[in-house]
């Protein structure tokens, strides 16, 4: 069959409670929005309005949001509409993010049974005071029950996500966070390092002096714990915040750092789609109002732009050089026909002789310090 | 219409006293305009004027009068502006009335520059009539105020008109007050021409058009005249008197009247203000006392932040020049800020004034250098030099001595912050000349002060150390040697031309630690450690470091969102985009004037 792999994502807006530093698209649930949202959700899979041919799916990922705070009913639903809709690669890797507070066994199971095999448990610390202040709704003995139970009903492939350098925190604290998840050996741990963003609580105690972030020293050092003790413990470092066991990197985000075809559906969900019409793909969001997409789920875009040769180039470095494997010369001249260096040679030359960046026969990839400054280099690239 | 009926009088007050409402009603009263072509504030033109609440250029109105006693009278009102930058301006403006009016305000008296633009009226010999304004405020002392300015003027002021401009009241008294206590002008209409520039404008269609008080004989439109100044002779094209914001042609102006005069003239500096106009055929046997060409007081140079819109910089400045003849510039070239030019003006409200006019009429954005005073350098060969740009200080071994101005300062301030405005005084090396207190709690303060101590804040210093009551008003008085150095900035090791400043020896130490540490504030920190250092003659004397970053990364695409995060990139590049290039340092253009703000605390 002519078909080519595709990427999903769905979103779900939905959380119990934004924690202080998340400014991503997600709401509590009020009446019956849960229900009207899920109605136009599956309505959006069956029809999929934007897809432009036939594709078989390699990856789903089910985000948000807490997708675990819906009735677990609805991912089985979700995914059964989206076989109907879509050939599913009989290995195609499904996963799912959890808010260890909104999980039980009996949910777990349910999910297990709908065909998800991967689970993203959003743990964020195990130290109950950073957990407060962070805003989470979990507390540590909560996830690591969960994640017991993941294990009991037959989970085998689970990311753990946890955040870094959050106010309060000092190097003890985050290591001793770090320490308990690696002795649980989950196969994936993403580490996120705090990002204050505007219109969050804690950019607003940041913009009033009242957020206690660790020092510039503090910062540096957890980056050094999160590294050395990640290794020693057999976890690969493949992209800048995360780490896999050999052969657990997730497969549905290095499809968005290799500027693979993905589909996003739900609101706001972002999408690449790369076409004739659109050689260098085309990269639309869905609308972020809820009532819009309610009205019309799938077919109100709040972004829709088909991009041009340059702008592609440019996203293969700053998405490529996000993984520690970095950027080939190969696959950039197949990808648009002309010489990496010719196009970029001068700013890659700068950043080599600075020592941020490494070449290593036909491959470019960023220093350690490279990815803690990848903002700044990562700019240059831009016209 | 004879001399006898002719006034000729300008208005004089302390900014904010209430000068402009005041011409407003007058013309208002007189009945040249009907409220719907009033403007809010006829005489001032300019928006940014109006912005101001200062009136920039000087210009005139003619008013039709009926008096009480039957009888018309013209009466021109010659506008001043009102700023200290602009003083010479302002005398010669005064020069060109026979009479003026003063205004105070009911609540706040007589403040610096009420005094010294009285001084400056008697000095041209010039009938002052006061009025007390603003009657209507609920702090209106109005009788005290009538007393503050017989005893501190010495000026008749009991029967003075109260009046209340905002609210029209009492706007018939002043014009009866001026036609009945202001002089009419004596010239003698038989005598060869003489008459004064007081003012000149730029117009695209008629060229030039001059600003004249006739002081003796008459012109009109045919006749062949000379600027007595500039020798430029040129054949009357019009002649006509003022309109309320329009020129009404007529046929010839008599002595006594106040007009202006075309002659296709293309160049404002044929026609400088002060000149005298006089016939070519039958001159005048000597010109009017007074002229003299003015100079540039402060300079700086204005550089386009984008240096592609250097040709739109020079653009804009030659069309400014066209009618500020004052605005001087000519191009230089500056290692760190690429193709400029080195501006000259008359004081920091005049400089303030047209960076703003580049940047809003003309769209400009510009990196302006720290504004600098004229110093003398007398060389050891003998010659003698006046710099106006730091970069072109000779080698201190080439150098004799120097000089720089000094202005005498009149400061008014209640005897509540004489203290702190004495040691503000002192602390710019100002030399105290004399001290009077004009009433009990009211001093007038005199000091000798350098220039280059009060262009930057002097003003903003002095209100904030006297709770906005201290005013001030200032002159010229001469050269003085002085101890002075140039201050280098280096920014990772290299000089930067830009940032030089001359400052007095003593100071200089202080100057650069704060320059310093102000410059690190202002530059954002880059991949590799930048050293700041200021400079002396090749020694370092202060330094600071601006540190390197340690981390800029984003650690998440949420959901792929990957345009989001192509914006937060373009956010970076597009910021670097601004800053000006310094080596391999970018340095945002609002370093350039840190140097101004070293005096904020």
């Amino acid at each position: 069959m002519d078909s080519r792999p595709l990427s999903i994502y769905i979103h779900i807006p939905f959380c119990v409670r934004k924690c202080a530093y998340c400014d991503f698209l997600s709401f509590p649930p009020s009446g019956n929005n849960i229900e009207l949202y899920m109605e136009a959700l599956l309505e959006e899979i069956g029809q999929m309005p934007q897809l432009d041919r036939s594709y078989r799916v390699k990856t789903v990922f089910i985000g948000g949001g807490t997708p675990s705070c819906l009735p677990p009913f609805y991912i089985s639903e979700i995914l059964c509409k989206l076989k109907s809709a879509l050939v599913l690669e009989a290995s195609a890797e499904i996963t799912m993010e959890l808010n260890p507070g909104t999980a039980d066994r009996e949910s777990l199971a349910s999910y297990k049974r709908a065909g998800i095999n991967r689970l993203s448990i959003g743990c964020q610390s195990t130290d109950p005071a950073i957990l407060k202040r962070l805003g989470r709704i979990h507390t540590r003995e909560d996830f690591f029950q969960v994640y017991q139970e993941a294990r009991e009903v037959g989970f085998d492939n689970i990311n753990v996500d946890l955040i870094s350098s959050a106010p309060g925190e000092t190097c003890d604290i985050f290591q001793r966070s770090l320490s308990e998840i690696i002795s649980l050996k989950p196969e994936h741990i993403s580490v996120y390092s705090l990002i204050i963003e505007p219109g969050t609580p804690f950019h607003q105690a940041y913009g009033e002096g009242k957020l206690d972030l660790p020092d510039e020293d503090t910062v540096e050092r957890i980056d050094e714990i999160t590294g050395t003790c990640l290794a020693q413990a057999g976890y690969q470092r493949y992209e800048i915040s995360n780490y896999a066991m050999p052969g657990r990197e997730c497969a549905h985000n290095q499809v968005y750092w290799n500027r693979e075809p993905y589909l996003g559906l739900g609101l706001g969900a972002a999408s690449l789609l790369i076409n004739p019409n659109a050689p260098y793909g085309r990269r639309f969001s869905n609308t972020r109002d809820l009532r819009e997409y309610l009205a019309s789920p799938g077919r109100v875009l709040s972004e829709d732009r088909v991009l041009c040769k340059r702008e592609a180039m440019e996203e293969f470095l700053f998405l490529g050089l996000r993984q520690t494997g970095g950027i080939e010369e190969d696959s950039f001249l197949r990808a648009f026909g002309e010489s990496l260096l010719q196009v970029f040679g001068r700013e890659i030359e700068k950043q080599v002789s600075q020592g941020f960046m490494v070449r290593d026969s036909g491959r470019y990839f960023y220093t350690d310090r490279g990815l803690e400054l990848s903002n700044i280099l990562m700019s240059e690239f831009l016209d | 219409m004879d001399e006898a009926h002719i006034r000729n009088f300008c208005i004089i007050a302390h900014i904010d006293h209430g000068k402009s409402t005041l011409a407003d009603r007058l013309i208002e009263k007189t009945g040249l305009l009907t409220a719907r072509e009033m403007q809010d504030q006829v005489l001032d033109n300019m928006d940014l004027e109006r912005e101001r609440g200062i009136t920039i250029k000087s210009q005139a109105v003619r008013l039709v009068y009926r008096a009480q006693n039957g009888e018309d009278y013209i009466l021109n009102l010659i506008d001043t502006p009102g700023h200290v930058d602009f003083h010479y301006e302002v005398s010669r403006s005064l020069a060109a009335c026979d009479g003026a009016v003063l205004v105070v305000d009911a609540a706040q008296g007589i403040e610096a520059q009420t005094l010294a633009n009285v001084y400056l009226a008697l000095d041209h010999d010039l009938e002052v009539i006061p009025v007390i304004n603003k009657i209507d405020l609920p702090s209106a002392e109005p009788d005290r105020v009538a007393h503050e300015i017989e005893d501190v003027i010495g000026i008749e002021a009991m029967d003075a008109p109260r009046i209340s401009a905002k609210q029209g009241v009492g706007i018939e008294d002043v014009l009866e007050e001026i036609v009945n206590k202001l002089p009419p002008p004596s010239g003698s209409p038989d005598k060869p021409l003489k008459a004064l520039i007081f003012d000149s404008l730029y117009d695209s269609y008629r060229g030039v058009i001059v600003f004249m008080r006739i002081v003796d004989g008459s012109v009109k439109k045919g006749d062949k005249v000379r600027f007595m100044a500039t020798g430029s002779v040129n054949d009357v094209v019009e002649v006509g008197t003022f309109g309320a914001g329009r020129f009404l042609p007529c046929e010839e102006l008599e002595s006594g009247m106040v007009g202006y005069l075309t002659a296709s003239l293309k160049d404002l500096k044929e026609t400088r203000v002060g000149d005298t106009v006089t016939l070519a055929d039958n001159p005048c046997e000597e010109a009017l006392p007074g002229y003299r060409k003015v100079s540039s007081m402060v300079y700086c140079g204005i550089y386009p932040a984008d240096s592609a819109k250097y040709p739109d910089l020079r653009d804009a400045l030659e069309k400014l020049q066209l009618n500020d003849a004052s605005l001087v510039f000519e191009p230089e070239t500056s290692a760190a800020l690429g193709f400029g030019f080195r501006c000259g003006f008359l004081g920091l409200l005049h400089l303030d004034i047209i960076q703003e006019r580049l940047e809003r009429e003309y769209d400009l954005d510009l990196v302006t250098t720290a504004p600098g005073v004229v110093y003398k350098i007398f060389k050891t060969d003998g010659s003698e030099m006046e710099l106006t740009n730091p970069a072109n200080m000779p080698d201190p071994s080439e150098i004799e001595h120097m000089e720089e101005p000094v202005v005498a300062a009149e400061i008014m301030v209640s005897t509540e912050f004489l203290g702190a405005i004495i040691k503000l005084c002192q602390e710019r090396r100002g030399i105290q000349t004399g001290m009077e207190y004009l009433e009990t709690t009211r001093v007038l303060l005199k000091y000798d002060l350098p220039l280059n101590e009060i262009i930057y804040d002097f003003f903003d210093a002095l209100k904030s150390r006297s709770r906005g009551y201290a005013s001030f008003d200032y002159e010229l008085k001469g050269y003085v040697p002085s101890e002075l150095v140039k201050l280098d900035i280096l920014i990772n090791r290299e000089y930067v031309d830009a940032l030089s400043f001359i400052v007095f020896k003593d100071s200089a130490y202080e100057r650069g630690r704060r320059m310093c540490e102000r410059l690190k504030e202002e530059i954002p920190r880059h991949l590799f450690e930048i050293p700041i250092q200021a400079a002396v003659g090749g020694r370092i004397i202060a330094r600071e470091t601006v540190k390197a970053v340690r981390k800029d990364v984003l650690a998440k695409c949420y959901g792929g969102d990957i345009s989001r995060k192509r914006k937060l990139l373009e956010k970076q590049k597009e910021g670097k985009k601004k800053m000006r290039q310094i080596g391999t340092v970018e340095v945002p253009k609002e370093a350039f004037l840190s140097v101004l703000k070293l005096d904020e605390d």
